[in-house]
């Protein structure tokens, strides 16, 4: 047992729940007010383009993701598959630079 | 007369289930059926008792699919139409019969840092404890686990991650944690830090819900989990 690890990894993921659970509410709440208000794809481009506000925004919904997901199937893969150790954690590792990369992407995506 | 129809498991990991016939009593616990199997049905079943009054915590067992103390536990509370279904715990070896193997459950006690460490000697004097400081208080919450294993059995993360330390453990621990008295503190969190510790509870709270001493070993775990957090940001762990 690596105990400052575990305790390292339990922080983030609590910390990481805590942005994330404010991050979904102006997520969603966005989105409904975005299509309720019947705005185009070109309008929402429009607004957030160039847009330091919303870049600012969803790179931290971003990165809180690829930390959170990747911790959370941690237990999962060694409880259920009975997979642990460094491969285990490598893997989780990629995932996490796989999930910032893909959000990361897209977030550039409506910015530039 | 009413007879209970009573399946009680026989063998090991392998085994079958036997059904006996007991007669149904007024205030019969699931020990008293298990003892009439014993004493007047079939003198070869092995099970494990001492007290018989909800304090030793070696009676337990899988009444009907849920881990109980079978000495407290009345056969009017359990029985499904007259009929019980009695195995040993789960997530111990079964060493024959109703008899698990508690060895494991104890040796992560240890692993769990699960005794005092005191610092004073014979000529010190008492360490003044208010009996209502919150750090006595969480010990009091925990303090009176009989040792019994339910929560044990009854934990799905000890079902799925074997090398996990299991409530109880983890409740011993955080009682010693509050214990002002105790100097093993920060090794004690290193043990119980980790991937078999208290961050694999995932607080589904079984053994909250079927500790018969209505203790919280979930309450204990998230003690350690806060207690290890801080550790780890005062640079302790």
């Amino acid at each position: 047992m690596n105990a400052r690890r575990e305790t390292l990894l339990w922080l983030a993921q609590r910390a990481s729940a805590a942005v994330l659970a404010l991050c979904v509410v102006v997520h969603l709440a966005t989105m409904i007010y975005a299509i309720q208000g019947g705005l185009s794809a070109a309008e929402i481009l429009g607004r957030t383009r160039g847009n330091v506000g919303w870049l600012a925004f969803y790179t931290t919904f971003v990165l809180a993701i690829a930390v959170h997901a990747p911790i959370g199937l941690r237990p999962v893969l060694g409880e259920w598959l009975g997979w642990r150790g460094a491969s285990r954690d490598a893997a989780l590792s990629a995932l996490a630079l796989v999930l910032a990369a893909l959000g990361m992407r897209a977030v550039l995506g409506v910015f530039t | 007369m009413t007879v209970l129809r009573v399946n009680i498991w026989r063998g090991d990991a392998q085994g079958a289930y036997q059904r006996f016939d007991v007669p149904r009593h007024a205030s019969q616990t699931v020990l008293d059926v298990v003892t009439y199997v014993q004493r007047v049905l079939d003198p070869t079943l092995a099970y494990r008792f001492a007290c018989r009054v909800g304090m030793c915590g070696s009676c337990a067992m899988t009444v009907n699919g849920v881990a109980r103390w079978t000495c407290r536990t009345h056969v009017d509370r359990v029985a499904r139409e007259d009929r019980l279904e009695i195995a040993p715990l789960r997530n111990l070896p079964a060493v024959r019969d109703l008899v698990a193997d508690m060895s494991g459950f104890f040796e992560k006690w240890a692993r769990a840092g699960g005794s005092f460490k005191g610092a004073r000697t014979r000529r010190d004097n008492f360490e003044p404890i208010a009996p209502q400081s919150p750090a006595r208080l969480q010990v009091d919450a925990g303090i009176e686990c009989i040792g019994c294993a339910v929560c044990y059995a009854s934990c799905d993360v000890v079902a799925q991650n074997p090398a996990y330390l299991g409530p109880a453990a983890l409740n011993r621990a955080w009682t010693l944690v509050n214990d002002a008295r105790d100097v093993a503190g920060a090794e004690r969190l290193r043990a119980v830090a980790g991937d078999a510790g208290c961050h694999s509870c995932h607080t589904q709270m079984g053994c909250t819900q079927h500790c018969p001493k209505k203790l919280s070993p979930t309450a204990a775990i998230a003690g350690l989990k806060r207690a290890t957090a801080g550790a780890w940001l005062s640079g302790e762990l």
